[in-house]
């Protein structure tokens, strides 16, 4: 979804969406409206948002297992969200994929750590055979560091010339693993071996992320080669729900400084913030109770359409 | 006549020539060398922009064609050894084969992965397996095999034109023997039977993979049915004619092409005659595709079934050792020796 970087209520805007959709997810979920698990994007939402601000309609966006924000921000709708979470006809795919499993128009998302970024790199490389000149977003964590198969996509990337973006999103834990035994050496230099510029940025302030992405998206777009985005940011909550392993102190700093809604609402005057927090959460409580009134779907719809 | 290889090698050149879509990828394809077993000669002195030469990287080169698939166009990875198929399970079973279903049939991913599988060349452990059955019933992944009847080439162009994932498997052994003209099967009736896709709940309407039923000619009601594919389909033809030549045991011999998923129709009509069914597979016994025929004809028969055995592998990993590796990989004598207890 383009947001025009003038408009600072727009990205509040966009921010407190995925905020309160997140929260309205973890809130609801020990009422058992929702199958599975879910992973929330609270804290990282700048990230989405400042990146996927430069999103045309002709690019391709291949998210993870925290993919929610991903999906807002990518201008998807929170109802099917909501309705996809809790396993409705309605849902983004009908049910079937639950969480981490959504397609919507240029949008994709799978839950295996590392492998959507050989089929993100294929589908990147299709685009570019087809004489299109699209950007592929994709999004990978610290702990998807560990994965082969991310080496394998980086080197055909480049090779290829893949129009990719590689984003790290370094929350600098993966589950309950900490960045510092789970990753060795450096994060730049794992693209950077590759031919692939990286670059890095430690902030959770939107107006910082977006003019970064935007010179490397336009970059990818330009030369049709692949470039890296590293993001230090912070997961505010659990891995999961209910999941969090670090302290309550150590959550409770990032909170205090590392928050994006924060950092925004700075730059919007206190009463459009108020109207705007207040707008947002009518349209997601509206959206979770449309959700929740929804049918389920019927399992030979389920069953009989694919091999 | 054409060989096996023949056939799929211009099956790749002529659906190249239909459709700029299709691209070729996998390893050490470029001529003079043309692949490690020469299915991909001349193709990329034909089609120098569409066939990739890749590192060697079975899962990135599987993702990746899986998404160069989702996004418009027909990629056919070539995995160099069957053995190598493990590295891209992954992408196979929880990308490729996932897509289209968990994505509520808004997408389709026109993928083969093709690759030669099986033994008897003395490659040794890793070199010589027929994998195919841990892909089995993996939902939303058809898998098929090419055998030397009918038109393997065909079934390839096929599954290149299909809208979803195909894993296709070519016996090693296979690529030079010789299809067969009907006059070279003299002795031999051929029925070529296509599985009605009504049969199989969940199967695609698509049924252009054919099963082949082979029978003596003029002989007596067969008291056996065979069931076997890809090279071993090749192996219980011969043993047929040695059963019935030099033991009068008249056999029924059931060949399909497509693996997974399947129905087991052409093999019942058959077994409903013959009352008996031996299935023969070049992987290993346990739990594997015999286990599956057998499971289904039991069921649909019960107590009409008057025997049911498996001839496969040995449960161990193939020697290099010629003498070894020929225990452990089922022949056309222990076809016949295992028939012989059945009849
Ligand atoms: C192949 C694979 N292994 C393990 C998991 C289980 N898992 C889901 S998320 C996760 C942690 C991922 O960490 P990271 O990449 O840092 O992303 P984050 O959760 O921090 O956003 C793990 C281990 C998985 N989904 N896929
Ligand atoms: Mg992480």
């Amino acid at each position: 979804m383009t947001i025009s970087v003038q408009d600072p209520s727009a990205f509040y805007r966009a921010l407190c969406r995925i905020r309160s959709f997140e929260e309205t997810v973890l809130e609801n979920f020990p009422k058992g409206v929702f199958f599975g698990t879910t992973h929330t994007y609270i804290g990282q939402e700048a990230n989405a948002v400042g990146v996927l601000a430069h999103c045309q309609p002709q690019d391709i966006v291949f998210s993870n297992h925290r993919c929610h924000g991903h999906f807002l921000a990518y201008g998807g709708d929170p109802h099917a969200l909501f309705a996809e979470l809790m396993g409705k006809s309605t849902g983004v795919c009908g049910g079937r994929g639950g969480s981490q499993h959504l397609q919507w128009k240029n949008f994709y998302s799978n839950g295996i750590q590392g492998g959507i970024t050989p089929v993100a790199t294929g589908m990147a490389l299709a685009e570019r055979l087809q004489g299109h000149s699209p950007v592929v977003f994709t999004f990978i964590g610290d702990g998807t560091l560990g994965e082969g198969a991310l080496y394998e996509s980086l080197n055909l990337a480049s090779l290829w010339h893949a129009p990719v973006l590689f984003v790290l999103e370094n929350n600098r834990i993966a589950q309950t693993t900490p960045v510092d035994i789970a990753v060795a050496g450096n994060m730049a230099a794992r693209f950077s071996a590759f031919g692939i510029p990286a670059q890095e940025l430690d902030s959770s302030d939107v107006l910082e992320i977006y003019p970064l992405a935007g010179k490397l998206v336009d970059e990818v777009r330009e030369t049709q080669t692949p470039r890296a985005l590293i993001l230090h940011t912070c997961r505010f909550g659990p891995h999961s729900k209910g999941d969090d392993t670090r302290s309550e102190e150590a959550i409770e700093r990032m909170k205090t400084q590392r928050d994006p809604l924060h950092l925004q609402a700075a730059r919007v005057n206190d009463e459009q913030s108020i109207q705007i927090r207040s707008e947002i959460s009518a349209e997601i409580a509206a959206a979770f109770q449309a959700a929740l009134a929804d049918p389920f779907p019927v399992i030979h719809a389920v069953a009989g359409s694919s091999i | 006549m054409t060989t096996v290889l023949e056939s799929l090698n211009h099956a790749l050149h002529t659906a190249m020539q239909a459709d700029p879509g299709v691209y070729l990828l996998g390893e050490d394809l470029l001529d003079p060398y043309g692949g490690a077993f020469k299915v991909a000669r001349g193709l990329s002195t034909a089609f120098p922009d569409r066939v990739l030469t890749s590192p060697i990287s079975e899962a990135g080169l599987v993702g990746l064609a899986s998404g160069m698939a989702l996004r418009g166009l027909r990629p056919v990875v070539e995995i160099m050894f069957g053995d190598f198929l493990t590295l891209s399970a992954d992408q196979l079973i929880n990308h490729a084969a996932k897509f289209r279903w968990m994505y509520n049939d808004r997408v389709r991913v026109p993928l083969v992965v093709r690759t030669p599988m099986g033994g008897r060349r003395g490659y040794g452990p890793t070199h010589s397996q027929s994998l195919e059955k841990h892909f089995l019933g993996t939902p939303g992944l058809r898998v098929l095999a090419p055998c030397d009847l009918g038109d393997p080439g065909l079934l390839l162009r096929q599954a290149i034109l299909e809208d979803d994932p195909v894993l296709f498997i070519e016996n090693k052994l296979l690529y030079l023997c010789r299809i067969p003209s009907g006059k070279d099967l003299a002795d031999l009736e051929l029925t070529t039977l296509n599985p009605d896709s009504a049969a199989a709940p969940g199967l695609d309407a698509q049924t252009y993979a054919p099963a082949y039923t082979l029978r003596m000619r003029g002989a007596p009601p067969a008291r056996l049915t065979l069931v076997a594919y890809g090279y071993m389909a090749h192996l219980a033809r011969q043993a047929m004619v040695q059963l019935a030549y030099e033991n009068e045991i008249f056999t029924e011999l059931v060949i399909l092409t497509q693996l997974a998923p399947f129905t087991i129709q052409p093999v019942l009509d058959s077994v409903q005659q013959t009352g008996r069914v031996l299935a023969i597979e070049e992987g290993s016994l346990s739990m594997g595709w015999g286990a599956e025929i057998v499971a289904r004809v039991a069921a649909a028969l019960g107590p009409r079934l008057l025997a049911s055995q498996r001839l496969a592998a040995l449960d161990s990993a193939i020697p290099a050792s010629g003498p070894l590796e020929a225990e452990t990989l089922p022949d056309t004598a222990a076809i016949i020796q295992a028939a012989k207890k059945m009849v």
